[in-house]
């Protein structure tokens, strides 16, 4: 909606700051500290990017699972009282489906180099 | 010089004959429970003191440096690889609760270790030495050990459940892989010294000579042999590495030396439901340590982020569960 920046554009702008400008002047703790910043923008960014379509697609796999309208939430926490509850089985072939496809979204958003997303993914192509 | 330098001065003749003072006195890392320092004797000798800092806060499930001491001791009499400790210091004396033990070569950093050209030679004959040592570190007899708690399977995912159920969150991840291990929970039969946090990333791993030293015994207590065996299979600390133990070896390298070295036989099955316990265990430790960041206990961006760790868990669980569906 907003542009002459998109906020992808702040993002990078702050990211490349943080990287080139700020990080060199930096030791130890505070080093370290500015790698994770730079890692924490650039969730957000792919979270600005893709968020909201995972979360739309999860809500519609849970509308399947459960059988009936709600929001993600209210979904989500019946989800999880079912499965507490020993009404759906850890192991139920739909439920596995619906963990694999939602937990590949947010891994590719958090943590897009974690060797156990590229497994999870060979797995499922 | 410090008033640590000199007290540990005055130690120096029983850390290495022929020492008068120490040297190069210089903090590694230092967590609020726990310091670590480096120096030398001035006869060369290099070393490693681990104190409690004077006002510690404390950790949950450490044990006392002292009962960390002759651990390592008990550890040393059965044939483990483990630095030697020099002199326990008592929480009274000026040093305060600590102990001195020597300084092994290698490295600890589990990326370098699992995927570093210089450890290329060791990794094949790594997930063995493993198994070895913990054979070595499970034959330890209980008697004479200093008191220690007693863990399950069961009370151990109880304590984790507690954890992430104190957390707040709603997990369907967590639901399932809590309520899968609480229907298989194995009972513990005959408990032995467990490490507790027998991992890559704690072991001293030397380019030649392979595994030299297992470290960081302050989660030991007394439970199933599985746990040691599953938590360094647990995909967390594989660095990145394509192997299940540790990055670097195979589940049949680690099982059949701990059975030649004298580790009562265990099945993989029962190893793989330790792995899954350790990612679900991890899992709610990336959560408690974002809670630090949301409660204002440490407003750090990397406690903040650490809570995005939690889903590269909840990936290995849900692999791990559809292998076992």
């Amino acid at each position: 909606m907003i542009s002459h920046p998109t906020s992808a554009e702040l993002m990078d702008s702050v990211i490349r700051f943080i990287e080139e400008r700020v990080s060199p002047q930096l030791k130890d703790r505070d080093a370290f500290h500015a790698r994770v910043a730079v890692n924490a923008l650039a969730a957000i960014k792919r979270e600005m990017a893709g968020g909201a379509a995972a979360e739309a697609a999860q809500v519609e796999r849970l509308i399947e699972l459960l059988g009936h309208d709600g929001d993600w939430a209210e979904l989500n926490s019946e989800l999880c009282t079912k499965i507490r509850e020993g009404r759906l089985s850890p192991t139920d072939p739909a439920l596995l489906a619906h963990f694999k496809a939602s937990i590949i979204d947010q891994v590719r958003i958090d943590q897009p180099n974690y060797a156990g997303l590229k497994a999870l993914e060979q797995g499922s192509t | 010089m410090s008033d640590l330098e000199q007290a540990l001065s005055a130690l120096a003749p029983t850390l290495d004959a022929g020492a008068r003072s120490i040297v190069n006195l210089r903090r590694l890392s230092g967590g609020a429970s726990q310091e670590t320092w480096a120096f030398e004797t001035d006869s060369g000798a290099p070393l490693i003191l681990r104190r409690k800092p004077p006002s510690a806060t404390g950790s949950g499930n450490a044990v006392p440096l002292a009962t960390e001491a002759a651990l390592i001791q008990a550890a040393t009499r059965a044939g483990a690889p483990v630095p030697k400790v020099l002199a326990v210091s008592p929480p009274d004396s000026e040093i305060g609760e600590a102990y001195v033990m020597g300084r092994l070569e290698g490295e600890t950093l589990g990326k370098r270790i699992a995927r570093d050209p210089p450890f290329a030679g060791v990794r094949p004959g790594l997930a063995a030495q493993c198994g070895k040592a913990l054979a070595a570190i499970h034959s330890i007899p209980l008697e004479g050990l200093p008191e220690l708690a007693t863990s399950s399977a069961l009370t151990e995912l109880e304590k984790y459940e507690s954890v992430y159920r104190g957390a707040g969150a709603e997990r369907p991840i967590f639901e399932a892989a809590i309520r899968y291990l609480r229907d298989r929970a194995p009972q513990l039969d005959a408990p032995v010294l467990v490490h507790g946090d027998f991992r890559n990333g704690n072991i001293m791993v030397h380019p030649e000579q392979g595994l030299t030293g297992v470290l960081d015994w302050e989660l030991a207590h007394l439970g199933d042999p599985a746990e040691d065996l599953g938590w360094i299979c647990t995909r967390s600390w594989r660095f990145g590495g394509g192997k299940p133990v540790g990055g670097f070896g195979d589940y049949a390298d680690l099982l059949e030396a701990y059975e030649a070295a004298g580790g009562k036989p265990v099945s993989l099955q029962r190893v793989l439901y330790w792995e899954m316990l350790g990612s679900l265990k991890w899992g709610c430790m990336c959560l408690t340590m974002y809670l630090a960041y949301a409660t204002g206990s440490d407003p750090s961006v990397e406690r903040a982020m650490i809570g995005r760790r939690t889903s590269e868990t909840e990936i290995d669980l849900v692999a791990l569960l559809e292998a076992a569906a």
